[in-house]
């Protein structure tokens, strides 16, 4: 069987989804995930040549909303999830941009 | 020959003036006053919930996209943009990746040169995408946590991506303002940069002119948070010499390094780098399966189309076609907004002069709005009134030096109360202003003064060659019959006295 996915490359999708792995983790996740691709690459098989490429699962289009005003929730029901908050903000620890 | 042609494209964020936001009811209005009243499970990413498409937002996007010229494409759809930002409370946010609403347009824009010919922007596309919250940073350096207000989450945003066709920091300021001028024509966004209606990210480069005459590229860097269209252009002006600068001491070329971020400093005027930003294939885009694609008719986009205005490209060259304006005074016009350049119009069409009505909106109307800081669209006489006044001037009725007199009348009796037409007509009979015309009742009004004894000194000095020293008889007799033309009256002296 060849190899669909490297262990680095699961490191980097699990890097970019903000995942820690335990080294055997990668191995059983890569093994798995290799799987999976191989299992979907079957419709390589499959002539494409003359078929539209499909842009979206559902044979529905121009689905619109008025633009109408709802009313909002309360704040205290948006802030209720929020790990940190001082009941104007959510709160989170500081954001490094600069230097 | 310059050592360097600098390159740059803007990206260009604008918020669209829709009543709710992109997929969901909560009102689409700037509120930093009260952060986090106007979310609901869809703009705060609560699972479960479903975005459904707002028409307006998508009207206004293609109506933008016509105006700068764009073709409309007849099948779009939209796309999660995936990363982990604290504003970004779905983790993705939900903008369009490889089938944008529109592409390929243009913008003309004045150049460097006012005397060369206008220069065509490219622009590579327009999408529509949804704004994230606003991030709120501990400036004390105490380090304290940073505030989340997702107000503006799910607001309407819409992407303009120039092609990397300016060649100067001036000229990106111009498309910019050019641009912002054509977006609130249309009315599609108020463009206040202060709020964050507009923003723009600057993608700069250059061109080095080495000896051998080829053009080095230098690695592109990405300028972000330049909160005014003086700052763009100041922080192009740094880059372009920091890139060259940097060129010298590394000789790096493009591609010889990654694409990095900077972000501008305005205190300091200068540039630092940010987080060298994730390729784009690391967003990972794949098709938003909670929204439908969005299909459009070649008779839905011409429908589009009728409903536009004039667009101020056009409305300048009309004005200098259709009332014999200059293309600076046409700029001058148009550049101060819609309102403005209706009040000129309603002001040349009643005047029956428009540059005479040109050079009274662009001097006095914008010395008198400045002076008395009136808001945009109030105007310190109405138009119908300036327009009557210059009528009487354009037909010699009144002299200009009349005029003037009359306008200073209109403004202080305006700020009693609304001045009228007939108001114009009024004073210019109260103050005996109409032109004399009875050159019997000159003739003897010029005697008269010539008779004087006092008059002798000027009229030797005169025929002594100084033809100035007349000016103070022409000043006597104007005093006697208020609505002579000092034109006329001069002429009238020199032939008396030759």
């Amino acid at each position: 069987m060849t190899e669909h996915i490297t262990r680095d490359e699961v490191l980097k999708v699990a890097h970019l989804a903000r995942l820690k792995l335990m080294p055997e983790e990668v191995d059983q996740f890569t093994a798995q995930l290799s799987n999976v691709l191989e299992y979907v690459s079957r419709l390589d098989e499959l002539d494409t040549e003359n078929v539209e490429p499909m842009a979206h699962a559902v044979e529905l289009s121009n689905v619109f909303r008025e633009d109408e005003i709802s009313p909002s929730i309360p704040i205290a029901a948006a802030l209720l999830n929020s790990p940190k908050t001082d009941g104007r903000y959510f709160l989170v620890p500081q954001i490094f941009d600069a230097e | 020959m310059a050592e360097y042609t600098i390159v740059v494209g803007l990206e260009v964020h604008v918020q669209l003036q829709t009543a709710s936001k992109l997929f969901c009811g909560c009102a689409n209005r700037f509120n930093p006053e009260h952060p986090n009243t106007q979310t609901c499970p869809v703009c705060l990413g609560l699972p479960g919930s479903l975005p459904v498409m707002n028409r307006k937002a998508y009207e206004l996007s293609v109506k933008t996209a016509l105006a700068l010229n764009c073709n409309i494409a007849r099948f779009t759809k939209w796309d999660r943009k995936q990363y982990y930002y604290p504003d970004l409370p779905k983790n993705y946010q939900i903008s369009q990746y490889d089938l944008p609403f529109s592409y390929d347009g243009w913008l003309d824009i004045a150049a460097d040169d006012a005397d060369a010919p206008l220069r065509r922007i490219g622009i590579i596309r327009a999408h529509l995408e949804e704004d994230a919250g606003k991030n709120i940073h501990d400036e004390s350096g105490r380090g304290n946590d940073s505030q989340v207000d997702l107000n503006r989450t799910g607001t309407p945003l819409l992407e303009i991506v120039s092609q990397p066709d300016l060649r100067s920091a001036s000229e990106a300021r111009r498309y910019l303002e050019e641009l912002r001028l054509l977006l609130t024509y249309i009315d599609v966004s108020d463009c206040n940069m202060q709020e964050g209606s507009l923003r723009c990210d600057a993608n700069v480069n250059l061109h080095v002119h080495s000896l051998d005459g080829k053009h080095i590229p230098t690695p592109i860097t990405e300028v972000k948070n330049m909160n005014s269209f003086r700052n763009v252009e100041l922080a192009i002006e740094f880059e372009a010499k920091r890139q060259y600068e940097e060129y010298q001491r590394t000789q790096q070329k493009l591609g010889d390094v990654p694409k990095t971020t900077r972000g501008w400093d305005a205190n300091r005027e200068l540039t630092y780098p940010l987080r060298s930003k994730e390729e784009a294939a690391d967003y990972r885009y794949l098709p938003d399966p909670d929204l439908a694609p969005v299909t459009v008719t070649d008779e839905q986009v011409a429908q589009i189309k009728t409903g536009l205005c004039e667009f101020p490209a056009d409305r300048r060259q009309r004005f200098q076609d259709a009332y014999y304006l200059s293309p600076y005074d046409a700029s001058v016009i148009i550049s101060q907004g819609l309102s403005f350049a209706d009040y000129f119009e309603a002001v040349a069409k009643i005047a029956g002069d428009g540059k005479m009505a040109a050079n009274w909106v662009t001097q006095d109307i914008l010395r008198e709005i400045k002076e008395r800081q009136l808001t945009e669209g109030t105007y310190p006489v109405p138009a119908d009134v300036l327009g009557t006044l210059l009528s009487q001037i354009h037909a010699n009725m009144i002299t200009t030096k009349s005029g003037r007199d009359v306008f200073q009348i209109l403004l202080d009796e305006q700020n009693e109360a609304t001045v009228t037409a007939d108001r114009v007509m009024q004073i210019i009979e109260e103050n005996g202003l109409k032109v004399v015309n009875d050159t019997g009742q000159l003739t003897a009004a010029i005697d008269e003064v010539l008779e004087r004894s006092g008059s002798q000194q000027a009229i030797d000095a005169f025929r002594g060659g100084k033809e100035n020293a007349i000016g103070p008889l022409i000043g006597q007799v104007m005093k006697n019959v208020k609505g002579a033309d000092p034109k006329q009256v001069r002429e009238m002296i020199v032939e008396k006295l030759k």
